[in-house]
């Protein structure tokens, strides 16, 4: 890797993309200096499921001819992109991070890769995530987990981890992420980057492999506020293939961060998401962060959601339920895995051996949560109770956004844990989803974005921010205003103060240069 | 498998009160399927018809066809249902290879219409009416081929085939409440009940109807419960049971029969029925078991999380309803005043479930009572021969060309009867049937002379008797003109000529 490409994986998608438009650096050459950074950590991280280096290349040599030809071009073209393994891609495989997947190509391309590709954004690779998206750990992928880049011992968050690591470790400045319960801004908090949960409807799920289709939401995973909302700007938007996306004319998100301004903006903080069973270290960050934004004129009130104590129950009925009837198309008719079963069988034996080989513990834990909270005699307890406290938990945001602007909690309560450390206990997992969830309960966008580092354990700590629905843009306001903030005081991003992964590469960089 | 033994029909409705209700699914002639843009058509080489959506791969989305939801309501108002303010569907959980997503997009708690009636005319012309329950909307399955093993069917096969061109065809469900009183007239209510549905939809335009192609399929379900004396509180319903593969108005009958008789022996022999669906076999006329089916079946429905509800305005509805054609029992009125038909002649062509057929013969051109003649005569008698719904043998263009070519005096009804049998056997149109088979009337009266004048020769006396004014002998010589011409003749045409030649004229 040469210095060049050492300066190039560093900069953000918007510093990338100037210099792109500019003709001083070639889509080539940024996808290749991708491609390197990849080639060097990757084998640490494991951020990736699959790279196509020859596919890459090809697609920003083409932007690269185009913008030779005076095509007028999408300011983001050339700029590589990671994308989440739960979307669909046709030329790539997709696997949704399990077995029962595995090497399936599919036929289509999802909505927003139709849009990426038709903004000249070159996709680099796959990234890994835990099973159908199911977990904070990315532990339970069928492939193996992906490390944080800060600290190669613990967890990158879940589901979305790999897009997160991906970024966090420069291997790509952009990626797509999904957010069900928290899989976008919860693997933001624990890896010191951005990500936004738009709101329901605003991203087209076309092409998302659900996991539980009334939580579902594509989203931008980035290093910077500003970089979330370019991306943003390109994959949002109604969408004819899917019934749920709003038609709804958006703001631009970018927009939104440039005129970045928090004087009289109304933030409330959710009393029941600052205290017991939140981290020192995150909560020191959070109320620091607080101070900032009240001494740059915003007025911080205290809000309530008292629903919020059957939240988790409630999202761990439902979601299990969808994800039940959702995944019972993975039976070996159609597409991915077969079992033959020994000595042969009916095809519910072979629907049965490769559902049993095919999915791992996490889904298959999930799959029998949910077929029984659907079962009659069950239902009404169950996932009817639990859509209750569905409308109880929208009413306590509706309520709370009569009294402020935008609401705001620590993203997560701990840091990143390490590897292993939560395996034996799937109620911790879950708890530590108690800030992300209610957002997607209620169908509302909610921004990640990095605050500092814990002082106890030295990892990086995120604050969410929430917003009413379709009013995504407020978030890449107070998101943006914030980021400079934190940058103007510490002087660098938070980012720059990972550590350097592959430290032998800036001395052949540097040796090569000479 | 073993004859079920039977009890009289008559005996049976002694015994037992039949407890009735429908379940008939229509499949939409929509353009496109249910929640996607694959076209609404199902023939062809397996599996090339098909949509990411209609496979059910990982990251597809299902979206409503808007044209399915507003013939849904127009079925519905025909029915005499109302339409939902908000309607949802829900997932119908279950494995089955032929479900491409291992669940079904129906509607459940929240039905499109619902709370109708449908007034239905028995044979002898009394009017029924039959409750509608619900009238839900439905996405159709794929279609399985068992392949090896004796019956064809998944039990015992070696391998199954799926084609899913079918699976996404909009289907509605019409579902009837709990049909009683319906007594010895069971069997033709169910068969009148089946062709009112079929008329009202093909009026509506919004279904091709034939149920030889499963474009409407019926699952009948009966119930016998014992009579009780008079005063006394009517027993429980007895255990119900569902036949399947019923497709044909015929079948419907004679499914319903066979199942009261079945049923009433089982209960008169003290056994109990099992609560099943039924297969019912065309062929044999009678059902098998198929599989248990209970109540505590579990589909695990619950709203289909990717689709918004269905919210009609109230001005699409009221639009609709004012474009409703003439319902079913008016239209038959009229029909039967517009054809001059005796009550008799229109029984008949209704309990045969020929009314449309005759309608569309007449639309095309023949008359009325050549249309009936037929459609109840030749055409009926050979679908019974066949084994076959005379709809399915014969397009009513066709009948009304064959009628237009009689007319025209190409034909006689010997010839066109004969003509018809090549329609039926697939050689074209009646006129290609006539240019191939050579079967036009000899209109050449040198032809006729010659052989006139030949058979006048060999009957000498029947010519003497011609001669003296005896008209009716000229039978005799009409007969071996007509035998010599191979029936190629146009009897009247003869006669004519024979008296001609006979000098009687």
């Amino acid at each position: 890797m040469s210095h060049h490409e050492h300066e190039l994986i560093r900069l953000s998608a918007a510093a990338l993309a100037e210099k792109l438009g500019s003709g001083e650096v070639s889509a080539v050459e940024a996808t290749r200096a991708h491609l390197d950074r990849i080639e060097a950590v990757d084998a640490d991280v494991h951020a990736f499921l699959h790279t196509a280096p020859e596919l890459s290349l090809a697609a920003a040599a083409a932007i690269d001819e185009r913008r030779a030809n005076g095509e007028s071009l999408h300011p983001l073209a050339g700029v590589p992109i990671a994308i989440k393994d739960v979307i669909v891609t046709n030329d790539m495989p997709t696997t949704s991070g399990s077995k029962i997947l595995e090497g399936w190509v599919p036929p289509y391309d999802a909505t927003v890769m139709t849009k990426l590709r038709a903004a000249g954004l070159v996709p680099i690779g796959k990234t890994n995530m835990d099973e159908f998206a199911m977990g904070s750990s990315t532990e339970h992928s069928a492939y193996g987990p992906t490390h944080n880049p800060w600290d190669l011992e613990r967890i990158p968050g879940g589901s979305g981890g790999g897009s997160a690591a991906a970024v966090a470790s420069f291997e790509a400045p952009l990626a797509l992420g999904s957010d069900t319960g928290g899989s976008i801004r919860q693997p933001a908090h624990v890896t010191g980057t951005v990500g936004v949960k738009p709101t329901y409807g605003g991203v087209s799920r076309y092409g998302a492999i659900a996991l539980a289709s009334s939580f579902d939401q594509i989203g931008p995973v980035s290093r910077t506020v500003l970089d979330s909302a370019l991306l943003h700007d390109i994959i949002g938007g109604h969408d004819p293939r899917d019934s749920t996306s709003l038609t709804d004319e958006w703001p631009s998100m970018a927009e939104a961060v440039r005129r970045a301004d928090v004087k009289g903006l109304r933030i409330g903080v959710i009393s029941q998401l600052t205290g017991d069973g939140f981290q020192p270290g995150v909560l020191e960050r959070f109320r620091e962060a607080l101070d900032l934004l009240a001494a740059a004129g915003a007025e911080i009130v205290d809000v309530s959601l008292p629903s919020l104590e059957y939240a988790i129950a409630a999202y761990y009925l439902i979601m299990p339920a969808e994800a039940s009837s959702n995944l019972a198309k993975f039976d070996s008719v159609r597409f991915g895995l077969r079992v033959n079963p020994p000595g042969g069988g009916t095809v519910e034996d072979v629907m049965s051996a490769t559902r049993e080989q095919g999915f791992g513990a996490e889904a298959k834990r999930r799959i029998i949560l949910g077929t029984y909270a659907l079962s009659a005699g069950y239902y009404d307890a169950y996932y009817g109770s639990a859509q209750k406290v569905r409308t109880l938990v929208q009413r306590d945001f509706a309520a709370a956004f009569g009294q402020a602007d935008v609401l705001v909690s620590p993203t997560a309560p701990t840091t990143a844990w390490k590897l292993g450390a939560n395996l034996d206990d799937p109620m911790a997992m879950y708890l530590n989803d108690i800030a992300t969830i209610p957002a997607n309960l209620a169908g509302i966008p909610g921004i990640s974005l990095p605050v500092g580092l814990a002082a106890e354990d030295g990892l990086p700590v995120g604050i969410q921010f929430l917003a009413p629905a379709r009013e995504d843009a407020r978030l890449y306001t107070v998101g943006g205003a914030l980021e400079r903030m934190l940058e103007d005081g510490w002087g660098h991003p938070l980012i720059s103060r990972a550590p350097d992964l592959a430290p032998s590469e800036m001395t052949a960089a540097q040796e090569g240069a000479v | 498998m073993a004859k079920a033994k039977l009890m009289d029909f008559d005996k049976a409705l002694e015994l037992f009160e039949p407890v009735l209700g429908f379940e008939v699914h229509v499949e939409l002639s929509t353009k496109t399927k249910m929640f996607s843009d694959a076209p609404n058509y199902f023939g062809g080489e397996p599996n090339t018809n098909i949509t990411p959506v209609d496979l059910g791969l990982p990251g597809s989305l299902p979206v409503v066809n808007g044209e399915a939801v507003r013939y849904s309501i127009s079925l519905g108002l025909a029915l005499g249902c109302s339409i939902a303010e908000s309607s949802r569907f829900a997932r119908k959980n279950y494995f089955y290879p032929d479900l491409a997503k291992n669940y079904q997009i129906s509607q459940f708690d929240e039905p499109i219409a619902f709370g109708g009636s449908v007034d239905v005319e028995l044979p002898d012309g009394r009017l029924f009416t039959v409750p509608i329950e619900r009238a839900h909307m439905e996405e159709d399955a794929g279609k399985l081929t068992h392949v090896g093993g004796a019956t064809g069917r998944i039990q015992g096969a070696e391998y199954s085939l799926v084609d899913y061109n079918r699976a996404g065809v909009p289907l509605v469900e019409i579902v009837t409440d709990i049909i009683y009183g319906a007594e010895a007239d069971a069997p033709e209510l169910a068969k009148a009940y089946v062709s009112t549905i079929r008329d009202i939809v093909v009026s509506l335009g919004i279904s091709e109807a034939r149920m030889e192609r499963g474009n409407l399929r019926c699952d009948a379900n009966i119930s016998l419960r014992p009579r009780t004396a008079p005063g006394e509180p009517p027993a429980k319903l007895g255990t119900r049971t569902e036949t399947k593969n019923v497709n044909s108005l015929r079948s419907v009958e004679r499914a319903i029969r066979y199942e009261i008789q079945r049923q009433a022996q089982i209960l008169a022999d003290g056994g109990t029925i099992t609560q099943e669906t039924r297969h019912w076999h065309e062929d044999t006329g009678t059902t098998s078991a198929g599989r248990p089916k209970s109540d505590a079946d579990d589909y695990r429905y619950f709203p289909e999380p990717d689709l918004l509800p269905v919210q009609p305005s109230a001005e699409l509805i009221e639009e609709l309803r004012a474009a409703l054609p003439e319902p079913p029992a008016a239209r038959r009125r009229r029909l039967k005043q517009e054809w001059g038909f005796t009550d008799l002649e229109f029984q008949d062509v209704q309990n045969a479930g020929l009314l449309v057929e005759v309608a569309e013969t007449v639309a095309a051109g023949a008359s009325p009572q050549a249309a009936r003649k037929w459609w109840s005569g030749e055409i009926s008698r050979l679908a019974n021969a066949r084994d076959a719904e005379a709809a399915s043998l014969v397009s009513p263009a066709d009948v009304a060309a064959l009628v237009s070519l009689i007319d025209s005096g190409a034909l006689n009804d010997r010839l066109a009867r004969q003509v018809l049998e090549g329609v039926i056997d697939g050689e074209g149109t009646p006129q290609e049937v006539v240019d191939a088979r050579g079967l036009a009337v000899v209109s050449d009266d040198g032809a006729l002379i010659a052989a006139i004048d030949e058979a006048l020769a060999a009957q000498p006396d029947v010519l003497a008797k011609i001669r003296d004014g005896k008209v009716q002998a000229a039978g005799a010589v009409i007969g071996a003109v007509m035998k010599a011409m191979k029936g190629q003749a146009d009897a009247a045409r003869v006669r004519e000529l024979v008296l001609e030649r006979a000098g009687a004229s």
